[in-house]
């Protein structure tokens, strides 16, 4: 029987890459001063899981370093040593280390070895130093978890002279890649094993699925072996195998078992359940998980992730991976079945006679039902901004601990939901604007505190919906923006004129410009002048908006507005001949009604629009699609006044028609991109509709307008 | 007519033929993937005259081409009884769906590869590289076409300025 590992690489990998997460998460709540053995657990349950997966997949590198890490980890656990910031550290440094190594060998890339022998060799000192030093409890343990120790408290009690262990595997546990012999090897290093082997359950061969596993087994491990450590053995194949342990040989005296379970309630879900308790986990762990959820909310989102305990499984609700292609097949079948619900009512609305009004109540039904439905797919898409909002408690740490700042990050709105998509490609830009924040935003400590501020700085991530968009506010209370600097700069870069007075919002968009920075020192933070551009460019991107606000001395605020998500666009339908296009409406500025005053002509063939103080170049649509309008007199039509990357012009239409939300199909899966256009669309009827895509129109018109004027001057 | 009926030795494949100006053609049968009636296209600004435009194929947009206009034959209106063959094509990119607009559908023949003969050259008439073979069938003559190419050649022409 040979079984193709390669296929659960994918799943491996990506439950690695979470757990990772939350490992990264538990330990920067461990340096916050809170050590509780919950946190610990978690963080070990994760390094276990990847060794073990690393090490049936034949990983070795992953699988040996995390197996040192668990060494030490273990050590934590038990007690045995305490915590403090340099471990933590190093802990994170490791995080990042097999962050790294899982991704290399994802790609199947080369690692830089000395990097990992080196951090491996600093665990292996770690390990070699203070492990004589045996600390009794974990230390800071919380004011709730006083019963805990009992538990916790265990290192001499734990210890027994044997062990019982009955191993009944599920019938999948081989196809899931887990293999008992291993395991079995791995209890005889522990400690000698007498093994027996139970093959009554083995079925006749006719019957016989050599993939099944159909035997049980009896082990007897003789030795003074910790609870804990057998269940680390059989922690990988923990909820697909019947496993009960039995301590024999002297027991140590303990607290009787109703006090022993009020401890364990009292504190937190404990991997080291007293032995005594074993027989009678699972209520336990039922009655623990209700009562988990509504102590730690957070904590416990985080380690039912990582968790392998049966009680975290039933408790987190219950989720599976489902492909994105998947949903967008359902996405585009119920946006099609919205297209066939629409024709039957315009086909339903002329009707007369017997039945007519019964019929077109049930369209109306229907028509609820549907965008019910539709409702309910989108929202599948959609995962809540703390994804996101996640990594930066690390960036801060690390960053301010660099600089020697001291800051506090307060988020807020991390539940607020966001499609897939745009959460995927607002982290970088987000991450852009903290970074900007701590480097150029908050005061070093006594800065702050001579101009008369707490030397601790506050950044604050925000999100909330509104009206149809997602804001998230990023904002600091260090010194702001420094109005004169940026004006002073960009004279000197020529990018306003000497004497121009521009008004607050376009003097802190300066900072957008590409290459802008005001930065004395260019660090490996900021002040290349590389990010604010492309923070702009990617929110614009997504179909968002960025905006500043600054007060000197206060603080700055940027605000960046988002569409809920990326399959749905929020458009104006506009008619220019027989031809529909669908503008997005973000980037329509306002549309107007030409008056003849405000138009002038410039080299006898190109029209200026004058707007208020802006005179802005017409782009005919008619003559840069090539299509056959109703109107060519500028007075007749109207005009749409556009925007994107900062430059404005006058979209010359026929008529505008309604406005409304479109779903965004590729042009590209079947086709291929045309410049100037975003994409297409259906509308009500089944028609398509192509949605114009403004900066490639822009840019679409000036190539164009290029072309004239070379074929002028060459006539 | 009755060929498609009889049992065939492996190698020969089916090729479901269309007319167009009176020519006809044959595409592999495993390649398409339904004929449809024509429901009316939007014009994508900007492309050759032959991609007539894009339309909803259950919610994919997809790209339809002109055979006569890419063949420079006689335009004829497209209308009710125009008729829309639904390909599938590989090219670099993995697959890609387009339809092609046809006078009328006509047959489904077997060909053995024995009886498709290398293209003569036809002069500017039809673009030769789009050309695979041709085959006689019932001594007509059937021009057997290179989809994949014909249909990337259409999706990848350049822009019109």
């Amino acid at each position: 029987m040979t079984l193709d590992l390669a296929q659960f690489h994918d799943t491996f990998f990506a439950e690695s890459f979470e757990a990772l997460d939350s490992m990264e998460n538990a330990l920067l709540k461990l340096s916050a001063g809170d050590a509780d053995l919950e946190l610990i657990n978690t963080i070990f349950r994760v390094a276990h899981s990847i060794k073990g997966g690393a090490a049936t997949f034949g990983f070795t590198d992953v699988a040996a370093f995390t197996h040192t890490l668990e060494t030490l980890l273990d050590q934590l656990r038990a007690g045995k040593r305490r915590v403090d910031a340099k471990l933590v550290d190093t802990l994170l440094r490791s995080c990042d280390l097999m962050r790294e190594m899982l991704g290399a060998t994802q790609h199947k890339q080369p690692m830089d070895k000395a990097r990992v022998t080196a951090l491996h060799a600093e665990i292996e000192l770690i390990l070699a130093t203070a492990g004589d030093s045996p600390v009794a409890t974990v230390p800071a343990m919380p004011a709730t978890a006083t019963a805990a120790p009992a538990s916790a408290q265990l290192p001499p009690g734990e210890t027994r002279s044997g062990w019982r262990i009955h191993f009944i595997p599920g019938p999948k546990l081989l196809r899931h890649g887990n293999d008992p012999l291993r395991l079995l090897r791995e209890l005889a290093t522990l400690a000698p094993c007498e093994v027996r082997v139970d093959a009554k359950w083995i079925p006749p061969l006719t019957e016989l699925d050599p993939e099944e596993c159909r035997l049980s087994w009896r082990i007897e491990v003789n030795g003074p072996v910790k609870e804990s450590a057998i269940k680390a053995v059989f922690d990988w194949v923990e909820g697909e195998c019947d496993l009960k342990l039995e301590a024999f040989g002297p027991a140590p005296a303990q607290a009787t078992p109703e006090v022993q379970e009020l401890a364990v309630a009292a504190a937190t879900p404990v991997a080291e359940e007293p032995p005594a308790l074993v027989p009678a986990a699972p209520p336990v762990d039922e009655a623990l998980a209700p009562r988990n959820n509504a102590a730690s909310t957070q904590a416990a989102a985080a380690a039912a992730a990582a968790s392998s305990l049966p009680s975290a499984a039933a408790g987190d609700g219950g989720s599976i991976r489902v492909s994105i292609e998947k949903i967008d097949e359902l996405l585009n079948s119920v946006g099609e079945l919205v297209i066939t619900q629409s024709v039957l009512s315009q086909l339903a609305a002329p009707l007369q006679g017997l039945g007519a009004e019964e019929l077109r109540n049930a369209l109306g039904q229907l028509e609820r039902h549907m965008r019910n439905l539709q409702e309910s797919v989108m929202r599948v898409r959609m995962l809540p901004i703390s994804f996101v909002f996640n990594r930066f408690p690390r960036l801060l740490r690390d960053l301010g601990q660099r600089l020697g700042k001291k800051i506090e990050l307060r988020l807020s709105g991390d539940t607020t939901e966001l499609d897939k998509t745009v959460l995927e490609k607002i982290g970088d830009p987000l991450v852009h604007l903290v970074r900007n924040a701590i480097d150029h935003g908050i005061e070093t400590p006594e800065v702050r505190l001579a101009a008369g501020k707490p030397a601790h700085g506050v950044i604050e991530l925000n999100a909330y919906h509104k009206g149809g968009n997602v804001i998230v506010e990023v904002r600091d209370d260090g010194g702001g923006l420094k109005r004169d600097r940026i004006l002073a700069k960009a004279r000197e870069r020529g990018l306003i004129g000497a004497d121009e007075e521009l008004s607050e919002d376009r003097v802190f968009n300066l900072i957008f410009a590409p290459g802008f920075s005001t930065a004395d020192v260019v660090s490996d933070v900021s002040g290349r002048g590389v990010g604010m551009d492309v923070v702009k460019r990617n929110i614009n991107e997504l179909g968002g908006h960025v905006q500043i606000h600054s007060t000197t001395g206060k603080g700055s605020m940027v605000r960046i507005r988002l569409p809920l998500t990326l399959a749905i666009l929020d458009g104006q339908l506009a008619r220019v001949g027989s031809e529909v296009y669908v503008v997005p409406i973000v980037s329509i500025v306002e549309t107007i009604q030409v008056r003849e005053e405000q138009v002038s002509s410039v080299a006898a063939r190109a029209h200026v629009f004058r707007m208020r103080d802006d005179y802005l170049p017409i782009v005919r649509l008619y003559e840069l699609f090539g299509i056959e309008p109703q109107h060519t007199d500028l007075l007749d039509g109207l005009l749409m006044i556009v925007e994107a990357d900062g430059k404005r012009v006058g979209l010359f239409v026929d008529e505008l028609m309604s406005q409304q939300q479109v779903v965004i199909k590729s042009l590209e899966t079947n086709f291929r991109p045309v410049v100037g256009l975003a994409g297409a669309t259906m509308l009500g009827d089944g028609r398509v509709a192509l949605i114009l895509d403004i900066p490639g129109v822009i840019c679409r018109f000036q190539s164009q307008e290029t072309r004239h004027s070379t074929a002028q001057q060459a006539a | 007519m009755n060929s498609g009926l009889e049992s065939e030795p492996q190698d020969t494949s089916q090729y479901l033929t269309f007319v167009c100006a009176g020519e006809e053609y044959g595409v592999p049968i495993l390649c398409v993937q339904e004929i449809k009636g024509w429901e009316g296209v939007t014009r994508v600004p900007c492309t050759p005259l032959y991609l007539l435009g894009v339309m909803n194929l259950r919610g994919v947009i997809v790209p339809v081409i002109d055979l006569r206009l890419r063949f420079g034959l006689a335009p004829r209106q497209a209308g009710g009884a125009t008729v829309v063959i639904v390909v599938r094509v590989h090219d670099v990119r993995g697959e890609k769906t387009a339809g092609i607009v046809v006078d009328a559908v006509s047959e489904v023949y077997s060909v053995a590869p024995d009886n498709i003969k290398p293209t003569p050259d036809l002069g500017s008439v039809v673009d030769a590289a789009c050309v695979r073979g041709l085959t006689g069938v019932d001594s007509k003559m059937v021009m057997l076409l290179d989809i994949d190419r014909l249909v990337t050649s259409c999706i990848e022409a350049p822009e019109r300025p």
